[in-house]
């Protein structure tokens, strides 16, 4: 195998713009999974609804990064209706219904993808705009525009996303809600209204992620499914509740494929995610900063 | 002096940046009635945890009769003789309030389930749940499942039973049958410790106190002594 | 004894329905159901009893048709050996997933689950021996006699498996495990203050159920005289495996096999009257609105219709 620094920095600069992609397309899900403890399998099927909604209105003229900012607040009001139902379906019976909770999400993924199919089939879906399809050109190397405008989309939203959460009254008490419930409620908040406003950010800000999703590269219904691993690696390997992990946990996954992918071709890439969360499951399941 | 059934050295415990045990230690004679008071979150519920072996502790060391348990799982520190109620009642709501009495008759005293039931049935007179045998756990009122918390830990036929709060919310009487009930077991030879925020509860029943406050142990001794500390006091009352 | 009894009668009319007249048809569409039963079943050991979800059953499945392959490719192995060897395979992969994963929560096992069908379909679409990404045809041998066909053979052998499969969860349900795991199910910590050794036991159903899954699996490649990744790790398993017994009732072995049968004979309604697209849709909407509004499944709906004295 004819070995060249230059093919590994490229892989590496690349792999950077994809774990910070990653790390945004997974925020959602530290948000609901990790701070919320809401098994949310279905994050990445409502992520590709995402998507494929972009695709639609980008039928219409819209820029995808702007469609993906008009259907926030739609997503926003579709996540508070997921969390109400889960909660009281199942959050509310206790720890019996957890099955059940898990079984719930795990068939709206499944509906999810398989109406995706149903109303667009089952070929790859794309969208045009300017910055798609060119690169810039950097001394020896290219780095595509899609991938550059994805990372800037990207790094605003965990930016955002954390400051939110660390600054702001709201954002401090979806954390406090997370590590202590109880004392929240002694403090007059309603923990329920809490979760599922972040339960509903969360799932706006997975609007945006699905916009991205379609402007790094094609899309297709069955596309939840290796998300599933990609999003659950950066969480769980970020450590549930961690914001700024989740940040690092991508680059990781990112790099990790992003090597993976110049060494071997693109049939082992998508394993990757898969693997390496298997590998922080059985070595350090609290992930690099959990609580 | 008898060598302690539970000897608990340099004890520490910490959840992220937050330290719920520091360094506590602890001796129980065979036979005590022990009592363990500490306001909310002062660390008595993971102390417990750590002896039951529901959580690991991070440092230090627990012995049971002379045996260091550190590395043992939960379900071996039953075997050895350590039973425990919980604080907020988890009962298997699929099955009877009998069949919740054969899971520890099987799994520890390893009955074959006619005997099992038997003795189960002995435990649900004592207790005063016997005419609810074969009625579904998940239908209990809060008293008859703090009833079944302690009936279950009876069944696993304990040298080492811990209450944690089973008296809480319960009215006077009901106070009074379940004390009745715990020191009968200890007439019997088990060694308790209990959990409490009951005070005349506590002051009848144990022997020895302990009281805890942010993870560390401020005092130690006789009931009356102990709610007599302007520390224990000033715990409770708050800084 | 009245269960061995309809056991044994279940197989000797499985066995004289194989050497009837019946039209060619009823075993393939029998086989498929059938398998979905042991695939129910097995399931439903480590999700129904002890409360753990598993959304890889396709990978259990899968590698039980792959070993079935490569047993039958490399040493020309009969059927028996073929189902024996699948079955510890995944056994083995359920041992191995189970260890790493059942000390952790609920979902860190689900996930792993799903994890295992991504990592072995993409090992298998790499390898050439079996066929990779386009898949191999297999010729079938000689079928044993008494049967007229090798459906007709492979369609007893299911039923033979799917009794099997029905026996080990019956005995598993009503035996001291089966406590166990319900108690597990119910509240993990009070199992294990109460001396469940919980991280063994979960570790035996979820290898039980691997096994199952992959001996359901063996029988695959020859009855489609084929096999190619995309169809053995097909999702519709995973689903309807966690379907069908959410479906049927989880608390009892019946459940599944209810589910299956339900499920089973939805599916091939809709599939040919509607398309095979609704028909996916189907189940994943059924599973939905049993989860939400009906938990204990059919069975939980006949004993609230029709309840007994217990």
């Amino acid at each position: 195998m004819v070995f060249s620094f230059d093919l590994l920095f490229e892989a590496l600069l690349f792999g950077v713009l994809l774990g910070c992609f990653y790390a945004a397309v997974s925020i959602g899900l530290s948000v609901s999974f990790g701070l919320l403890d809401v098994p949310h399998v279905a994050h990445p099927a409502v992520m590709v609804l995402g998507s494929y909604f972009t695709y639609v209105l980008a039928g219409y003229g819209l820029d995808p990064i702007v469609a993906g900012v008009v259907l926030m607040p739609a997503f926003f009001v579709l996540g508070i209706l997921i969390y109400r139902f889960y909660y009281e379906t199942f959050e509310k019976r206790g720890s019996e219904a957890a099955v059940r909770g898990l079984a719930f999400f795990f068939g709206l993924a499944f509906i999810i993808e398989v109406g995706l199919i149903l109303g667009f089939g089952v070929d790859q879906r794309t969208v045009h705009a300017t910055y798609i399809g060119s690169s810039l050109s950097v001394g020896d190397y290219r780095l595509p525009y899609r991938m550059l405008v994805a990372f800037g989309v990207a790094m605003i939203l965990t930016f955002s996303l954390t400051l939110y959460l660390s600054k702001t009254f709201t954002g401090r008490a979806i954390k406090a809600v997370a590590q202590d419930e109880p004392a929240l409620r002694l403090m007059g908040a309603n923990p329920v209204a809490i979760k599922q406003w972040a339960f509903g950010i969360a799932t706006g800000v997975s609007a945006l992620a699905g916009a991205m999703l379609i402007i790094v590269g094609p899309v297709e219904p069955a596309m939840d499914r290796v998300y599933i691993g990609r999003t659950f690696c950066v969480v769980v390997l970020a450590g549930l509740g961690s914001m700024t992990g989740t940040l690092a946990a991508g680059l990781i996954l990112g790099i990790a494929e992003s090597i993976v992918l110049m060494m071997t071709g693109a049939s082992w890439a998508p394993a990757v995610a898969f693997g390496l969360l298997l590998v922080v499951l059985g070595i350090r399941p609290q992930g690099l900063f959990g609580r | 002096m008898a060598a302690p059934l539970l000897k608990v050295q340099g004890v520490s415990k910490h959840f992220g940046g937050f330290t719920a045990l520091s360094e506590v230690s602890l001796a129980i004679t065979p036979g005590e009635r022990f009592g363990l008071i500490g306001p909310n979150g002062s660390g008595k519920t993971t102390l417990i945890n750590c002896i039951s072996g529901s959580l690991r502790h991070d440092s230090g060391s627990i012995e049971f009769e002379g045996q260091e348990i550190s590395g043992l799982p939960a379900y071996r520190r039953t075997r050895k003789g350590i039973a425990r109620s919980f604080q907020i009642p988890r009962p298997f709501r699929s099955m009877s309030v009998l069949e919740n009495l054969l899971v520890p008759y099987e799994y520890v005293v390893h009955l074959k389930q006619s005997d099992a039931e038997q003795q189960a049935m002995e435990i649900l007179r004592r207790i005063g749940l016997a005419e609810k045998a074969l009625a579904q756990s998940n239908q209990l009122s809060q008293v008859e499942l703090r009833k079944l918390e302690l009936a279950r830990a009876m069944a696993a036929k304990p040298r080492l039973l811990i209450s944690d709060e089973a008296m809480a919310g319960l009215s006077g009487s009901e106070v009074d049958e379940v004390l009745k009930i715990l020191f009968s077991l200890n007439a019997e030879g088990i060694t308790i410790i209990m959990i409490e925020h009951i005070m005349q509860a506590v002051m009848r029943f144990s022997q020895r106190v302990i009281c805890l406050d942010a993870g560390k142990i401020i005092c130690e001794g006789a009931p009356a002594a102990i709610v007599a500390n302007p520390d224990v006091q000033r715990a409770y009352l708050g800084a | 004894m009245k269960y061995s009894l309809g056991a044994a009668a279940v197989v000797v009319i499985a066995f004289l329905t194989a050497l009837s007249g019946v039209n060619e048809y009823f075993f393939y569409a029998a086989f498929v159901v059938l398998q979905f039963m042991v695939l129910a079943t097995a399931w439903n050991i480590l999700g129904g009893y002890a409360g753990y979800v598993n959304f890889g059953t396709a990978a259990f499945f899968a590698i039980g048709s792959y070993t079935a392959v490569v047993l039958f490719k490399w040493l020309g192995a009969p059927l028996a050996v073929q189902i024996a060897a699948a079955a510890a395979v995944s056994g083995l992969l359920g041992f191995g997933v189970g260890l790493l994963t059942l000390r952790l929560r609920g979902i860190f096992f689900a996930i792993a689950t799903v994890a295992i069908i991504f990592i072995m379909e993409t090992v298998m679409m790499n390898w050439r021996y079996v066929g990779g990404a386009t898949g191999l045809q297999l010729l079938r041998p000689d079928v044993l006699q008494p049967f007229a066909s090798y459906t007709r053979m492979l369609f007893f052998v299911m039923a033979l498996l799917a009794v099997i499969a029905v026996s080990v969860a019956r005995y598993v349900q009503i035996s001291w495990i089966g406590r166990g795991l319900r108690a597990i199910r119910d509240s993990e910590e009070a199992a294990e203050c109460s001396g469940v050794p919980t991280l063994k036991l979960k570790l035996f159903a979820c290898t039980v159920s691997g096994a199952l899954m992959g001996a359901a699996g063996a029988p695959m490649p020859m009855y489609l005289s084929f096999i190619e990744p995309a169809s053995s790790f097909s999702l519709n398993y995973s689903v309807s495996a966690l379907a069908m017994p959410m479906i049927g009732g989880t608390v009892h072995w019946l459940g599944p096999v209810l589910g299956a049968l339900l499920l089973a004979s939805i599916q091939q309604i809709v599939t040919v009257t509607i398309s095979s697209e609704i028909n996916v849709l189907v189940i994943g909407v059924l599973l939905v609105l049993f989860v939400v509004f009906a938990p204990d499944g059919v069975l939980g709906l006949f004993k609230k219709l029709w309840p007994r004295r217990s």
